[in-house]
């Protein structure tokens, strides 16, 4: 029986989230869905007759730096290239994009997939300008331009990847850079980041370039590993029953889990591409490469490797960390104060925070705790001022509410008690309560302690030093066996 | 060089033109004619010559990412031929994804 | 002398003096036009109430010291102008109110310049003799039977009937030198990227320019002064700085070497229009300049070049009309049969026919064949010019091969009109600078356009040239009989 291999590419369209659109000085606002139509407009970006664009820099220099972050030649001399196709979310009746000169090209991102590290390679890296957005209602449709001429990059790989794995495993590993990079948020549900697979099967062995389906509008990452699983797995049930693949253009009914076939004209792709006549090139000088270069933040491998090897932390841990730039950021900080230990940080921020930012549902950069005030509350835990369970509940108040750690403290009166003469006098209230159990232990039962250390603790109603208790309370009662 | 009529039934699609009969017939014509003059381009080796996009000299114009206050809605409205809801009105879409068939 | 007769230097000089009022100009310029326009019909749209309440607004104190304070210009209806309908001369944007000034519009109205109207053009700037304007055709002033030229036709007869003092037109192929030269006025092309293309409707915008046509030299140099410049709203604006232009109305070109192109006397062309030029050529070197024969080899294949790149860019171009956000919608059984009607109703056959052209030029498999040749064969058509300014100062060539053609000669017949241009389409392709002034007139008293052409940027020796023949002259002191 017949072995098949899959055989994908991607491409990656994400939002730059530079401060204006990319060809016009219409602000870039993140489209939360309440967004009013058609406020964020001007007459060039709904290509009102005689407007002309203007390249945006920031958006250049964020496709470049993408390309040095994904290993790519930057190209000496770059230019824009206009797209021809009519649809209504598409204001000029062309896209403005690059074509045969991108900013980038020929570059790698490695994965690690089951079977050790693997090349993805790159084919280009370019930048275009994203389109508005239509609704549907019964038989109109609506058209909105917030969101036309937005930066977008876009990110072609070659046919390198093997199975839906290794799909979902670029996808992630790129919008972790593109995150670092500051190029857009992550931000999955706001369609920041949409992707395109080119699906294919061939006999394991063939270098044949097979028939590909071409699986349009992916927009989570599970989206995309269950269509291209999908796809894998259908083509290779066409071929075993003697059935031919051809080339098709796919959608993606996440609701039913299936692909199907998009009604398209085979005309339909002649994108008649020539030089954008209103855009000067681009010369994309070493210097000017040199300094994007100087520019890029470690990015997450690296970031990683010195994670381990600087702080000492474990995989598990590192990868938590590393996993979204802030979160390593405001761990870094809070290193960087050289009060608490890497490894206690860690720990903090992984367990508790992560905890309780899940809860609020907010990122690391919007609770209202800086890595100052943790690093401040786990000093007060290692000093002894409060113990580790009043920590936690602290750091709960803390996110609640913004208050700084001695305030709640001071508030709630949860200072931890290590006083040694007011915790001695407590401790002789206790046992001065249970004579019984005083007796219990004296007569051998020593296992008695751990009762009474409860019951001091109960009395100071968690506020006490347990360390100190501990050690006061076993004095006490061996006190009173000497005094028999 | 002489366009068919298919060429240019293929060309109006591509242009979304609707054309008469009349004139596909005219134009089928009149562009042939154009292009036979222009086949006289193939006469020059042009095999070592850089083409020409723009005239100019300029390299890298490009401007700060600073935004501006975007247009009011209404002027940006203001010709559309039909609008609701903010939005410019059109009838629905093409393109749009039939039902997808369910494997049984 | 009427009012309406003088050139803008002239009554720059009577405003000035308080001897004429704005409004006194502003009203004898619109009577002008309720005289003759009926016949002309070079005015798409006029704006009286506001001229008159714009130069009421001057003659109390406004603007003083602006270089055009209290003149009346008009202009071409491919320049936005907020406010104001801007139809292109098509019916697909004949309601179509733009909410912003072009570029050009903008230096105008801040140099105290007074609009009274947007003229008459072939649709989209597509077109020799404003013949293919969607509402009108425009007559020439000197023959009522004949065009005026194309595509800024309309400003061309306004200037030359007295229905402006000056305008402004745009020249993709000759669109302003052709006219100008068809109606006896001054069409002047500035280099390409020497004025801001923001807000001029494109038609090929890589060779699409805005340009002036005038009464006299001295106007062109007035008016280019106002409008060039660095915009940062066009990328392809250049940022030199611009010089006082008048200051090169020196009268004097002694030393100056003058290149007459062979190329340009060709077969075919109206024997009075090829003995006028040659006159002037003399004159040129009676002036004291120095007459030298130059070669433009690739001249014979500017034309196929030009009709190549101009529709691949206006393919693209005129895409954006497709009725959703502006202009005329044709409903259809569904939205693509709406974007069919709509531009197959909204286009004329010589734009439609430009489009299918462009189309077929950039479409998959003709590309190189079409328009990556053109562009290559573009790059020796101005390697040509390069070559010769080694020379040379300036070049000096008939602007047409014939005088006005009459009304309906050539609309049948694309090829035949598309050779009128056949002078002045190269300057676009090389993105060069030129000038058309009268230099004659023929047998039927039709005038004669003679081009200066001048390097990029080199505006101020084609002023210099073209100023010193015509103070030698008197041609441009004659105007039409209406």
């Amino acid at each position: 029986m017949t072995h098949y291999e899959p055989v994908i590419g991607l491409e990656v369209h994400a939002q730059i989230h530079t401060a204006s659109k990319m060809f016009c000085r219409c602000p870039v606002v993140e489209d939360t869905g309440d967004l009013e139509p058609n406020t964020y407009v001007c007459p060039v970006c709904t290509a009102m007759p005689g407007t002309l664009p203007v390249i945006n820099r920031r958006a250049v220099e964020l496709t470049i730096m993408t390309g040095l972050a994904l290993n790519c030649e930057i190209l000496p001399v770059s230019r824009f290239a206009r797209k021809s196709y009519f649809y209504p979310d598409l204001p000029k009746g062309y896209q403005i994009s690059q074509h045969g000169l991108p900013l980038a090209r020929d570059g790698y991102l490695e994965i690690d997939t089951e079977n050790g590290p693997r090349r993805v390679r790159i084919d280009n890296v370019h930048l275009e300008e994203d389109t508005g957005k239509l609704f549907h209602v019964g038989n109109v449709s609506l058209v909105d331009f917030n969101r036309a001429g937005v930066p977008l990059i876009e990110i072609v790989t070659k046919p390198d990847m093997r199975s839906a794995e290794e799909v979902r495993a670029f996808a992630v590993k790129l919008r972790e850079i593109l995150v670092y990079l500051g190029v857009n948020s992550g931000d999955m549900e706001k369609g920041v980041m949409r992707f395109e697979a080119s699906v294919s099967v061939r006999p394991v062995g063939s270098d044949e370039l097979m028939p590909r389906h071409e699986i349009k509008n992916l927009n989570s990452f599970r989206a995309l590993a269950r269509a291209v699983a999908y796809e894998i797995e259908q083509q290779i049930k066409t071929l075993e029953s003697g059935g031919r693949v051809t080339q098709e253009t796919m959608g993606w009914d996440d609701a039913r889990g299936v692909t199907y076939t998009q009604r398209t004209k085979e005309y339909a792709h002649d994108y008649r591409y020539f030089p954008e006549p209103d855009l000067p090139p681009l010369e994309v000088s070493r210097e000017w490469v040199e300094s994007l270069r100087r520019q890029l933040p470690e990015l997450p491998d690296a970031r990683r490797a010195r994670f381990r090897a600087e702080y000492g932390l474990g995989d598990f841990e590192t990868e938590l960390l590393v996993a979204d730039r802030a979160v390593a950021d405001y761990f870094e900080t809070a290193v960087g104060l050289g009060k608490v230990s890497p490894k206690t940080l860690a720990n903090w921020i992984t367990g508790d925070l992560f905890r309780l930012m899940k809860e609020t549902r907010r990122g690391i950069d919007e609770i209202p705790v800086s890595p100052e005030g943790l690093v401040d509350l786990i000093r007060r835990v290692e000093e002894g001022t409060v113990n580790l369970n009043t920590g936690r509940e602290i750091l709960e108040e803390m996110v609640a509410t913004g208050k700084e750690a001695r305030q709640i403290i001071e508030e709630k009166g949860l200072a931890q008690i290590s006083d040694e003469v007011a915790l001695r006098e407590i401790i002789e209230q206790v046992l001065d309560q249970h004579p019984a159990q005083v007796e219990q232990y004296l007569g051998g039962k020593t296992q008695v302690a751990g009762w009474l250390m409860g019951q001091v603790m109960k009395a100071t109603r968690g506020r006490a030093n347990p360390q100190l208790v501990r050690s006061l309370l076993t004095e006490a009662l061996e006190a009173r066996r000497e005094a028999r | 060089m002489r366009l068919t009529r298919e060429e240019v039934d293929h060309i109006a699609e591509l242009a979304k033109l609707a054309l008469t009969e009349e004139e596909k017939e005219r134009f089928a014509e009149q562009l042939s004619a154009v292009l036979e003059y222009a086949a006289r381009l193939q006469e020059l080796d042009t095999e070592a010559i850089p083409p020409t996009a723009t005239v100019l000299p300029l390299r890298n114009v490009m401007r700060p990412d600073e935004p501006r206050p975007p247009t009011p809605r209404e002027d940006i409205l203001a010709n559309a031929p039909a609008a609701e809801e903010g939005c410019f009105l059109v009838q629905a879409v093409w393109g749009v994804e039939p039902e997808p068939e369910v494997e049984p | 002398m009427n009012l309406y007769e003088l050139t803008i230097h002239e009554a720059r000089r009577l405003l000035d003096a308080g001897e004429v009022s704005a409004e006194e100009l502003t009203e004898a310029v619109l009577a002008r036009i309720l005289e003759v326009d009926n016949d002309v019909q070079a005015y798409i749209t006029l704006m009286p109430e506001e001229a008159l309440e714009q130069a009421r607004a001057i003659d109390a104190g406004g603007g003083s010291g602006a270089p055009l304070r209290g003149i009346p210009l008009a202009v071409k209806d491919v320049l936005c102008t907020a406010g104001v309908p801007t139809t292109c001369g098509s019916r697909i944007l004949e309601n179509f109110i733009p909410p912003y000034d072009a570029t050009v519009v903008a230096r105008l109205r801040a140099a105290g310049a007074i609009i009274i109207g947007k003229t008459n053009t072939d649709e989209f700037a597509m077109g020799s003799s404003t013949e293919n304007s969607a509402f009108f055709p425009t007559h020439n002033p000197w023959d009522l039977s004949r065009v005026p030229g194309g595509s800024s036709g309309g400003s061309a007869a306004a200037v030359a009937a007295g229905e402006c003092l000056g305008a402004l037109g745009t020249d993709t192929g000759g669109s302003v030198r052709q006219p100008a030269a068809l109606c006896g006025v001054v069409g002047l092309k500035p280099t390409y990227g020497r004025v801001s293309r923001y807000g001029l409707v494109a038609f090929a915008s890589s060779l699409d320019q805005v340009g002036v046509l005038t009464k006299d030299v001295t106007d062109a140099a007035i008016v280019l002064g106002v409008i060039a410049g660095h915009d940062p709203m066009d990328s392809t604006s250049v940022d030199a700085p611009v010089p006082d232009y008048t200051a090169a109305l020196t009268g004097d070109i002694r030393g100056m070497r003058v290149g007459v192109p062979k190329e340009y006397f060709i077969e075919g062309m109206q024997p009075e229009v090829e003995e006028a030029v040659r006159a002037a050529v003399d004159q040129l070197a009676d002036l004291g300049a120095e007459v030298v024969e130059v070669s433009l080899p690739h001249t014979d294949y500017a034309l196929p070049v030009y009709y190549l790149i101009a529709p691949a860019e206006a393919s693209a171009n005129l895409a954006r009309y497709d009725g959703v956000r502006y202009g005329l919608r044709v409903q259809g059984t569904d939205l693509e049969e709406t974007y069919k009607a709509t531009r197959g109703r909204g286009f004329g056959p010589e734009v439609k026919r430009r489009i299918m052209l462009g189309t077929y030029a950039l479409s998959a498999g003709y590309y190189d064949a079409y328009y990556l040749k053109a562009q290559k064969v573009r790059t020796l058509i101005k390697q040509d010019f390069d070559r010769a300014f080694e020379q040379v100062d300036v070049i000096v060539a008939p602007t047409t091969p014939t005088t006005a053609f009459r009304l309906g000669e050539k609309v049948d017949d694309p090829l035949q009109m598309y050779l009128s241009d056949v002078f002045t389409l190269s300057m676009n392709l090389a993105g060069i600078c030129g000038l058309s002034l009268p230099c004659g007139f023929d047998r039927q008293g039709l005038p004669i356009g003679m081009q200066v052409i001048g390097p990029a940027f080199g505006e101020e020796t084609v002023l210099r040239v073209a100023y010193a023949y015509e103070q030698a002259t008197e041609w441009h002191k004659r105007r039409c009989g209406l």
